[in-house]
């Protein structure tokens, strides 16, 4: 079983002090280990932003991809290997605005891969623009007379396109999200996360405290109730909710493929395939 | 009287079965020994307008359609109005009287035979059928009557490819066009169909379906497309597929998807391809980068039609050679493969998958319109020719005494490949600049090894493909003494061979330059081969002659002249040798 150490690499880690992301590397390391996990049947993907660097801090196999398709590569990785445990990190910028289009079919599909989005509202890396979960009215220095739309309610989107497993997590409460990094893992088919992941150097708005302030834990929620899961991702404002908004046991996309079920591609031999069946209907 | 030389043409609206019946017709004939080559047009559109499938029969080999039809089977009036031009002098229309009166004052074809058959009334009266479609296998039936031509071989095929029910029906219909054509027409067609004794078996396919061969034969087990004109075709033959040969076959919500499944597919270690045209090849793009930077070995069938933009989406062309040879940002290598033909499609598709893998790369199979949709016989494939290469994969145990380096600097810049799942093997790569490691890297002298590492690799196929002499050209006719050197690439092959086939009828003797390796470029091949010609003429389906330029960069030679056609459809092989002999 592999250890906190063992998941450490020798990279430095070059997240601003104090950023949101730190509690969610923390997390899904603790997660990992309580599992029980190998390094080796992991594989974690990550697109452009802060967050993507995270390939880099997590001594299991990685793919740093480009922006926005965190989602399909997974879905590759997973379709073609279904005995490793695929892990999916992405922006709020990454995943609701450049990717947004794989998201709704992600959730879909129902693949077995698990999604950590890292929502602070803002893009980072290019050093400080408003993203879809960025507030109306939101100044930034692309948006200087504040955010004209409304903001991406990525929760409730993730409910109505059929995801199985739909939670929102708070990086300021690493415990609470390790349990639901876990769960999220354990749950066969599509799961996804959205974290909250205060940037504390270009986000004044939402911040650490304004999170602290807002956020109440589910609680006495029946998580397979469509409607009250609906419901919960629309509270917004004063009270925020956190954790498992929604769950349901449906077959996972490669359980339609009776010819593979849980056989993975990647150790099928191909060196002498048959093509006569087929020579045969062209004659 | 000719015998076993023939074409026809089978025209009407689109949604009235017109590539179903010339399939028909055509397998007819191969199934009787003869050779045949057949090509659809058709717009971008599923009711209405106007479809055409020419077939053309013969007792040799034909590599394309020819430019003129020796009989048009008219389904609409439109037909002949669009296509009397293309009529042989001696030719044949054969038409509902319900629905056209030709009258043969109007035609230049002096000899011209009309076979006015009562289609649709035949369908609604004596077969008692309400399926209008019917019609275009009764006007079958009077084609093998005129051609005497054995009903044998339709009646096989129609019983293989349609459910009893519906074959049952379309046996009739034959037999009723078949015994109205005897009854009522004169016995003086000129054309001839005779059944070959003892040919050899051969298949009958579209470059589509050769290429999902190819793939299928060389292991690929994940396909992930968005339909696009022409590669839909390759999509529904792995579709079909999929399960007897498993695969994972995905449609997802678009090219941007689909390549990144590749990738993903291709990292947990299996052979993956994906296929689009032009349009979805630009969302393709930063995909591409991305299996190059990453070394991700990928297989991408770029399926050429003509744009720019959506342009005509159900014609062909070969205006995309630039784009693929450049597309995507920064430097990094990628082979691309044009086949020329039905044959080529299979084993150059089985060779992408060797040199994706060994090389760690994306390979793109370079096609067009006119190559993926048109069909040919030819013998079946030898499946023993082309062995599976996969390089240098871990799985297991990974057994070196260091940590594994997805990115090892190596000689041949070819780094082992271990698979996720590889115990002892961490498998980190990255799209970012990285270190042997795959951990992210902006360190100048790391960038300048790592973009060293992966351009050697070009270096070193290269070498690889002079030193097992594989055909990265062909080249057809003798070196010295012709009149001139015809060069291209992709599918304008077979209208030049055909073309060549007439030249050589008139005495006039040319050679001709088939490119397959647009990068790595062949270049002392193609060197060779200018130092000795005369002239050389470059044919080519574009405008700006990419093909020329290309030559021009490597060798630093211009062509003498070019023949180029941009109007989206093929060369016809006579407009073509009156082109060349303009020339000479």
């Amino acid at each position: 079983m592999v250890t906190l150490k063992e998941l450490n690499t020798p990279m430095k880690i070059v997240w601003c002090p104090g950023c949101g992301n730190f509690g969610i590397l923390s997390a899904f390391k603790s997660a990992i280990i309580e599992l029980g996990l190998e390094r080796e049947q992991i594989v974690i993907v990550s697109g452009i932003g802060c967050h993507g660097k995270i390939v880099d801090y997590v001594n299991t196999n990685g793919f740093h991809g480009i922006h926005g398709r965190v989602l399909p590569l997974a879905t590759g990785i997973k379709l073609a290997n279904p005995k490793l445990t695929v892990i999916g990190f992405a922006g709020d910028a990454d995943c609701y605005d450049e990717g947004w289009d794989h998201f709704c079919h992600a959730a879909r599909r129902n693949v077995d891969i698990t999604l950590i989005v890292h929502n602070n509202m803002i893009l980072g890396l290019t050093t400080g623009q408003t993203t879809s979960t960025s507030q109306p009215g939101f100044k930034t220095k692309s948006t200087p007379f504040g955010a004209i739309s409304p903001s991406l309610n990525p929760i409730a989107n993730a409910i109505v396109s059929h995801a199985t497993f739909v939670a929102r997590g708070f990086s300021g409460d690493p415990k609470h999200l390790q349990s639901l990094i876990v769960e999220a893992i354990k749950h066969k088919g599509f799961s996804y996360i959205d974290v909250f992941q205060p940037c504390v150097t270009f986000n004044y708005l939402n911040t650490f405290e304004w999170f602290r302030k807002r956020i109440y834990k589910l609680e006495d929620h029946e998580v397979t109730d469509k409607w009250k899961a609906l419901e919960k991702s629309l509270e917004w404002g004063t009270r925020i909710p956190i954790g498992i908004f929604y769950k349901e046991e449906r077959p996972t996309y490669r359980e339609h493929l009776p010819h593979v079920k849980s056989k993975s591609l990647s150790m099928m031999s191909i060196a002498d395939m048959d093509i006569s069946e087929i020579i045969e209907t062209l004659m | 009287m000719k015998v076993n030389d023939f074409s026809i043409l089978i025209g009407g609206e689109a949604g009235a079965g017109i590539a179903r019946s010339g399939f028909l017709f055509a397998k007819a004939c191969m199934r009787g020994g003869l050779h045949v080559f057949c090509t659809i047009d058709y717009q971008s559109l599923i009711r209405g307008g106007h479809n055409f499938y020419i077939a053309r029969i013969s007792g040799e080999e034909v590599y394309s359609q020819l430019d003129h039809v020796n009989l048009i089977v008219a389904l609409n009036a439109e037909t002949v109005m669009l296509h009397k031009k293309d009529l042989s002098s001696n030719g044949g229309i054969i038409y509902d009287p319900a629905d056209i009166s030709p009258d043969s004052q109007n035609f230049q074809q002096e000899k011209l035979k009309l076979y006015s058959i009562p289609l649709k009334k035949i369908v609604r009266d004596k077969l008692k059928e309400t399926q209008l479609v019917i019609r275009n296998t009764v006007a079958l039936g009077t084609v093998f009557s005129l051609l005497k031509y054995d009903l044998i071989f339709s009646e096989e095929i129609i019983k293989d490819i349609f459910k009893p029910k519906v074959a049952e029906i379309n046996l009739k219909a034959v037999r009723a066009g078949f015994e109205f054509a005897e009854e009522h027409f004169e016995k003086n067609f000129e054309y001839r169909l005779r059944k070959i004794e003892n040919a050899e078996k051969r298949i009958f396919l579209n470059g589509n379906e050769a290429i999902g061969l190819g793939a299928i034969k060389a292991g690929c087990k994940f396909y992930a497309a968005y339909p696009m004109t022409p590669s839909t075709g390759l999509l529904h033959f792995m579709a079909a597929n999929e399960r007897k040969q498993n695969m994972i076959v995905i449609q997802p919500e678009g090219e941007i998807a689909a390549i990144n499944m590749a990738i993903g597919a291709a990292f947990a270690g299996v052979r993956a391809m994906t296929a689009t045209s032009g349009g979805g090849f630009c969302l393709m793009s930063e995909g591409l980068g991305m299996a190059g930077m990453t070394e991700m070995p990928i297989v991408i069938n770029v399926a050429q039609r003509q744009g720019p933009s959506t342009g005509l989406p159900t014609y062909s062309a070969q205006a995309d050679l630039r784009f693929i040879l450049h597309a995507s940002q920064g430097e990094f290598p990628r082979v691309v493969i044009a086949p020329g033909d039905i044959e080529e499609c299979f084993y150059e598709t089985m060779q992408a998958f060797n040199w994706a893998e060994k090389y760690q790369l994306p390979v793109i199979i370079l096609t067009d319109k006119y190559l993926l949709e048109s069909y040919t016989s030819i013998k079946p494939f030898n499946t023993k020719r082309m062995k599976i290469e996969r390089g240098s994969i871990i799985t297991g145990i990974y057994k070196g005494d260091e940590k594994y380096k997805r990115y090892e600097i190596t000689a041949t810049g070819v780094s082992p490949r271990a698979l996720p799942l590889t115990k002892r093997a961490i498998v980190r790569t990255s799209a970012n600049e990285h270190d042997e490691y795959g951990f992210t890297t902006e360190n100048p002298e790391m960038t300048t090894k790592m973009i060293d590492k992966r351009i050697r690799k070009l270096v070193y196929l290269s070498r690889e493909l002079e030193e097992r002499n594989i055909a990265t050209t062909k080249f057809y006719g003798h070196a010295r003494g012709r009149e001139a050197t015809l060069i291209s690439w992709g599918s304008t092959k077979g209208p030049i061979l055909e073309a060549i086939k007439l030249l050589n009828r008139e005495n006039i003797v040319v050679n001709y330059l088939q490119i397959i390796y647009l990068q790595p470029f062949p270049k002392n091949k193609v060197e060779n081969v200018l130092d000795k010609a005369k002239k050389t003429i470059i044919v080519e389906n574009n405008k700006t002659s990419q093909l020329s330029s290309l030559i021009r960069e490597y060798t630093l030679r211009d062509s003498d002249y070019k023949i180029l056609k941009y109007d989206g459809r093929p060369f016809d092989p006579g407009y073509l040798s009156q082109k060349i002999k303009e020339i000479i």
